[in-house]
């Protein structure tokens, strides 16, 4: 796979070409062309293209305030909630421009679902949470149709062994790992093609870490997941492509190995082995 | 670290004696800051203090001047209902074809037949059997035993007649309020000292109270009709609080009615969907003064507005609870507000993220933990506008009205403004102590609402 280099609005930004990509299951469904964010006046992100393969975790490493998460919040349109933000560039999913203004957001976030970095389950009960995208979604039809998939969402969580003999507790009464698979859980009943994680585990023990790394390493079977980490460790462990931004440039992009074996740029190499960040 | 460097290079005696200044500059100031402390706490403890004891004193004041205002004097006695004073033909009855509105006008004519008799001559008769009946044989004129009663006795007979003719001709036992001045003298409101031009009874009236006081024909009862009955000038010892309550009741209806929803849409219209922009600042701006305008204000608009361009009636709940609703708005809009924003970004983004509408998380998530502050807000507002009296004046509640609202559209009296008219009553003997029971009554209405409030809102935070 090949990414192009172009030139950002600012200039000079370059995009490397990332490893050959050797494995012909990476098909790319989600591209991204020339994408920038404006907070305002202030530039976030500076012409970034990339194609996320499918099926597979991508994983975006850099320094805080890099943008990592404001370019993650493009996919799902999340940034359009936040007063002043612009994105400009083109983003598209199955070929389908998710910026098209005929597109409804609604359905946009149906299919990108996205987990945050603080668990943020519903004030409501475990089932709730669960069934409430199903729900809105018209996805379930009867009370049979949602026990099954809260069932199976839970399962795919790896959570229903935990919770199975309290679905009406409160969800925000679970500890932060099972409240964070829970938002998991939550995601995957909607039925996503493609899920985001920002930061999932920057609240979690390593305990819980280790169980929600498990868990996306299972998830990569039959979603695409593209996750913004801080801990490089944990991008090596999870993800088969990794793109490291900073200062709201995208500066290599790569298969995960090459990336932290063998990086091409100098400020990739400055951030792995801890020069900068 | 400091210490085991320097020790390291060579200078402990220096080191340890400047750690030992160190050490006292330390505890000097600590002292001092632990001084600056003590004083705060004493100066809160003080406040606090100072704050409960004027509580105390309001409430202890009020509850003593009103308390005794719900016990009023009652004289026991056998009025009898004498066929010769009550000279009037049977009740009529329906005959067969009678027309409906032959039948009514039959009915009211005997009413006003009844409504002629001279109900005074039975209840002289019964001050005169209770004398009787006690041995008192002070000689009394019939003016004299007519004000020891309460005119609005008159009416007690007058329907008991009209509930039941058959009791013409009987006897009963009754428990009469004594007049105004009656309840003043028996209470000793008045200085006993005065000579006999400046008391309101006449001497015999008086010494009739005294002797049947004696022999416990005249005793205190339970006041029921300050709940009961409505507002009376001519009969001031039965005047009562039901109509300015189920007036205050209506407003209060109306108020929860249009402040409450309006006020929590717009709130959320706002906050939620409106965009941020110049108008809404200015819209902003303007529910933020709203909140400061003095409420006299917010009655001047309601008469100009309500009154003089919708033509409702004056001194009608509804045309009050509009002029309150407008006062409360701001009020509703600014707490609801304030709730909305507390909402933890998260929680809209957990919605958003999984594909609710901007609606749905609005109306699914967002509210929801919201219910416990929009709530308190509201019984506040209501709370407050059940209190406030300054514009009600402007669109005519200040009236004197004897009877109780059945609708919004009747004309009213108010609770508050109740206390005022009372407060403001030429009989200051007596209606001194009535208007602290109806403030007794207003304060308790407020202490139940802000009680709701808070039991209502630990229920709902629980839950949440």
């Amino acid at each position: 796979m090949n990414a192009t280099n172009n030139s950002g609005p600012m200039g000079g930004n370059r995009i490397v070409p990332s490893a050959p990509a050797s494995a012909a299951s990476a098909v790319s469904r989600i591209s991204a062309k020339d994408v920038t964010v404006h907070y305002g006046e202030k530039q976030a992100i500076f012409g970034v293209s990339m194609e996320v393969p499918e099926k597979s975790v991508t994983a975006f490493i850099g320094p805080s305030g890099c943008g990592k998460s404001t370019f993650l919040r493009c996919f799902n349109r999340m940034n359009d909630t936040i007063e002043g933000c612009k994105v400009g560039g083109k983003i598209t999913i199955d070929g389908e421009d998710i910026y098209d203004p005929s597109l409804d957001v609604v359905e946009l976030r149906a299919r990108v679902g996205m987990v945050f970095q603080k668990p943020n389950p519903f004030p409501k009960s475990i089932y709730d949470n669960i069934a409430y995208g199903p729900r809105i979604h018209g996805l379930v039809k009867n009370k049979a149709e949602t026990d099954e998939l809260v069932e199976s969402s839970l399962k795919k969580a790896g959570l229903w062994k935990e919770v199975h003999d309290r679905l009406d507790a409160p969800g925000t009464g679970l500890s932060g790992g099972q409240q964070q698979r829970l938002c998991i859980a939550r995601t995957i009943a909607t039925g996503p093609e493609v899920i985001l994680m920002d930061e999932p585990c920057s609240a979690l023990d390593p305990i819980a870490t280790s169980i929600v790394e498990d868990l996306i390493h299972e998830l990569k079977e039959q979603y695409t997941i593209i996750i913004v980490t801080h801990s490089m460790q944990q991008a090596a462990r999870v993800s088969q492509k990794t793109a490291f931004f900073h200062l709201g440039k995208l500066i290599e992009y790569g298969e995960t190995e090459q990336i932290f074996v063998n990086p091409k740029e100098k400020q990739t190499e400055a951030y792995i082995t801890g020069r900068i960040g | 670290m400091t210490d085991l460097a320097q020790t390291a290079t060579g200078a402990p005696a220096n080191e340890a004696e400047a750690n030992a200044r160190r050490r006292a500059q330390v505890r000097r100031s600590l002292a001092r800051r632990n001084r600056a402390e003590t004083r705060f706490k004493m100066l809160g403890l003080g406040s606090v203090l100072a704050a409960m004891a004027f509580v105390a004193i309001l409430f202890g004041n009020i509850l003593s001047n009103g308390l005794p205002a719900f016990w009023q004097f009652t004289l026991e006695t056998e009025i009898t209902f004498d066929p010769e004073v009550i000279n009037v033909p049977d009740r009529p009855v329906r005959q067969a074809g009678q027309s409906d509105a032959d039948y009514q006008a039959e009915m009211l004519g005997w009413q006003r037949r009844l409504a002629m008799v001279n109900w005074n001559r039975l209840l002289i008769a019964g001050v005169e059997s209770a004398m009787a009946e006690d041995g008192v044989t002070t000689e009394i004129d019939a003016r004299s035993a007519q004000s020891i009663i309460d005119s609005g006795a008159r009416f007690v007979l007058r329907d008991m007649v009209i509930a039941d003719p058959s009791i013409i001709g009987q006897t009963r036992r009754l428990n009469l309020l004594l007049s105004a001045d009656g309840d003043n003298w028996a209470k000793e409101k008045l200085s006993r000292n005065l000579p006999d031009e400046r008391q309101q009874l006449s001497r015999p009236a008086r010494d009739v109270i005294d002797a049947l006081m004696e022999s416990g024909s005249v005793h205190r009862s339970f006041a029921w009709h300050i709940f009961t009955n409505v507002d009376s000038r001519s009969s001031p010892a039965s005047a009562g609080l039901a109509g300015a309550f189920m007036g205050s009741f209506y407003m209060m209806l109306v108020v929860l009615l249009l402040a409450v929803p309006i006020g929590v849409a717009s709130a959320i219209y706002l906050e939620e969907f409106a965009p941020k922009n110049r108008v809404t600042d200015l819209i902003e701006v303007n529910i933020n003064n709203l909140a400061a305008v003095p409420s006299i204000v917010f009655g001047l608009l309601g008469a100009a507005v309500f009154i003089n361009i919708f033509h409702l009636p004056l001194s009608a709940p509804l045309v009050g609870g509009l002029v309150l609703t407008l006062m409360t708005l701001p009020t509703v809009i600014i707490a609801t507000r304030s709730s909305l924003r507390a909402v933890p970004p998260s929680l809209r983004q957990a919605a958003l993220g999984i594909g609710a509408s901007k609606t749905q998380m609005v109306f699914h998530h967002v509210l929801p933990v919201t219910y416990p502050g929009i709530l308190t807000a509201s019984i506040l507002g209501v709370a407050q506008a059940l209190g406030e009296t300054a514009p009600l004046l402007l669109i005519g509640m200040n009236a004197f009205v004897a009877n109780i609202p059945a609708t919004p559209l009747d004309q009213s009296a108010a609770l508050p403004v109740q206390i005022y008219l009372w407060q403001g009553n030429e009989n200051r003997n007596f209606f001194e102590e009535r208007t602290f029971a109806a403030i007794i009554v207003l304060l308790a209405l407020m202490i139940l609402l802000n009680a709701l409030a808070i039991w209502l809102r630990s229920r709902l935070e629980r839950k949440a």
